[in-house]
């Protein structure tokens, strides 16, 4: 089999962008990538990608080009680009296909997402009855992560305020203004424990990656990043997720553990190899769990890992160096690659205001969404 | 209506001699408890699922209180109001809402018991209820 390589990064910056549509937005982002690969769009041999609420990728082609390559629509909830990655990752690695794009894109309405609970087959009650609430999810998580592992609460705010703060030096960022870890715990409480600043909002934005054979790679780039690995897995029995009207009295690993271990294992990367990593940060409860259930640290340990400025951007172990979920917002389709397209800036030195020194080499991104699913890849120049 | 009560979905309770229980189902294969009740067992992906009566009594296993109120599809008539998972000893942890909203008086491990309350009224100005939990009584 052949290894892939990540030729070409485009994104659209996220946040609000009004007036402009989530396909403008998947365009610009295609267009970028392919700009950055040295390609035309008739270069490409397949496309696979997705949005949550802002149409149909495979219409994308009316603008990029009607060539006849086969694009694939990717609808798999905030897995949606994870999931165009690992079938572009298979497409390339199997030697169906040399060169392809995946794009992710999104534009969401203002607020909180209002999930029709029948779409996850549950019943109309537990939406009426006021439970169909994500953020209730990541506030009872938390607050159950806390009390069994006794780190102090104090340290969500610290989170938030790191998230603004490299979100602050990334010029792609939604939310570019520094904010206090004091202002960030007294804001209003959405849910105990977690302020409104500690969680990030559905947003916009586009993502474009162009990948091809490695061994092809050096013809479009003199920067290849490697995809080592790209590994995707859905709840057991057992686990705490998201839109759960119950749980099961025994307690298994969550899709992020599972979904992070195979994802090292296809790399044969040890977690301690990490240079810089991106986790899902919904909000900061999930970022401080996400760093141990992905193997980074272990559980308990977060806390002095950020007291000691190790998640920082010249720390040990960088994360969410461009600002994660809280300073870029979520637009679902476009928030796994994201994460990507941050770790091949990084990996290609090219991050500009917040790149992490000292010339890192390997990346890893993790997305964790409903209805309890992760997405992992690790990266290598 | 269960116990003269108008509820949110009937096929969420059960009446038994203690009073009005969850509807939740039990696999007769493997033993694994769900909540609501379904005919397919996700533990041993089995499909001998029988009905049974949830616990009407457990411990808080985790909390927190909704801050703002909702989008649609909810219809109470609260705009905040406490969450929480129940730890139904044997059986499940089963979430629901809370008769407590205030954090001081919220702690992980408290014993709590089932409570059927109104959280909205129907168009004829009927109180509708659904399933809850608070602070038992006889603690």
């Amino acid at each position: 089999m052949t290894d892939v390589a990540i030729v070409g990064i485009g994104m659209h910056r996220f946040g609000r962008t009004d007036g402009v549509s989530g396909r403008a937005q998947a365009v610009h982002a295609a267009r970028e990538a392919l700009r950055d690969a040295g390609l035309r769009f008739s270069d490409l041999r397949f496309g696979f990608g997705g949005s949550h609420s802002a149409g149909d990728a495979d219409t994308l082609v009316s603008e990029l080009g009607l060539t006849g390559l086969p694009f694939i629509n990717v609808a798999n909830g905030c897995a949606t680009g994870g999931s165009a990655l690992i079938a572009a990752d298979a497409a390339i690695r199997s030697g169906q296909h040399d060169l392809g794009i995946v794009i992710g894109f999104d534009k969401h309405p203002r607020g909180a997402f209002n999930t029709d609970p029948a779409e996850h087959g549950i019943g109309a009650w537990y939406g009426e009855t006021g439970l169909m609430v994500t953020t209730q999810f990541f506030g009872m998580k938390i607050q159950r992560y806390l009390h069994d592992t006794g780190i102090d609460p104090a340290v969500l705010a610290t989170i938030a305020e790191k998230a603004f703060r490299n979100g602050a030096r990334n010029p792609m960022a939604w939310r570019r203004k520094e904010i206090s870890a004091a202002e960030i715990a007294a804001a209003p409480m959405i849910s105990h424990p977690l302020t409104q600043y500690m969680y990030c909002s559905p947003g916009e934005g586009a993502v474009a990656l162009v990948l091809c054979r490695a061994d092809r790679a050096r013809e479009y780039t003199g920067r290849p990043v490697l995809l080592r690995s790209a590994a995707f897995r859905s709840r057991r029995y057992g686990s705490f997720e998201v839109f759960a009207p119950w749980l099961a009295a025994e307690r298994a690993d969550s899709p992020t553990v599972e979904a992070s271990r195979a994802a090292f294992e296809a790399a044969g990367i040890d977690p301690s190899e990490v240079d810089v990593a991106q986790v899902q940060d919904t909000e900061s409860g999930a970022e401080l769990m996400h760093l141990a259930e992905t193997g980074l640290c272990a559980h308990g340990e977060q806390e002095k890992l950020i007291a000691d400025g190790d998640t920082e951007l010249d720390g040990r172990l960088p994360v969410n160096t461009d600002g994660g979920c809280i300073a870029n917002g979520e637009p679902i389709g476009a928030s796994g690659l994201r994460q990507v397209y941050e770790n091949v800036l990084q990996l290609r030195g090219a991050a500009g205001a917040h790149q992490v020194p000292g010339e890192p080499r390997v990346g890893f991104t993790h997305v964790y969404g409903a209805p309890g699913i992760s997405a992992c890849t690790v990266l290598t120049r | 209506m269960i116990g003269n009560l108008r509820t949110v979905d009937d096929s969420l309770f059960i009446e038994t001699a203690e009073g009005v229980a969850l509807r939740g189902s039990r696999c007769a294969d493997c033993g694994a408890y769900t909540f609501p009740y379904q005919g397919g067992c996700p533990r041993c992906t089995g499909d001998s699922m029988i009905e049974v009566p949830l616990s009407r009594t457990g411990t808080l296993w985790s909390w927190t209180v909704q801050g703002f109120r909702p989008k649609p599809p909810y219809t109470g008539t609260a705009d905040s109001y406490g969450v929480g998972y129940v730890e139904l000893p044997g059986e499940l942890i089963v979430e629901a809402r809370l008769t407590e909203a205030d954090p001081e008086r919220l702690r992980i491990g408290m014993p709590v018991e089932l409570v059927l309350v109104p959280f909205r009224t129907d168009e004829s100005g009927v109180d509708v209820h659904t399933f809850a939990f608070g602070e038992a009584r006889h603690d």
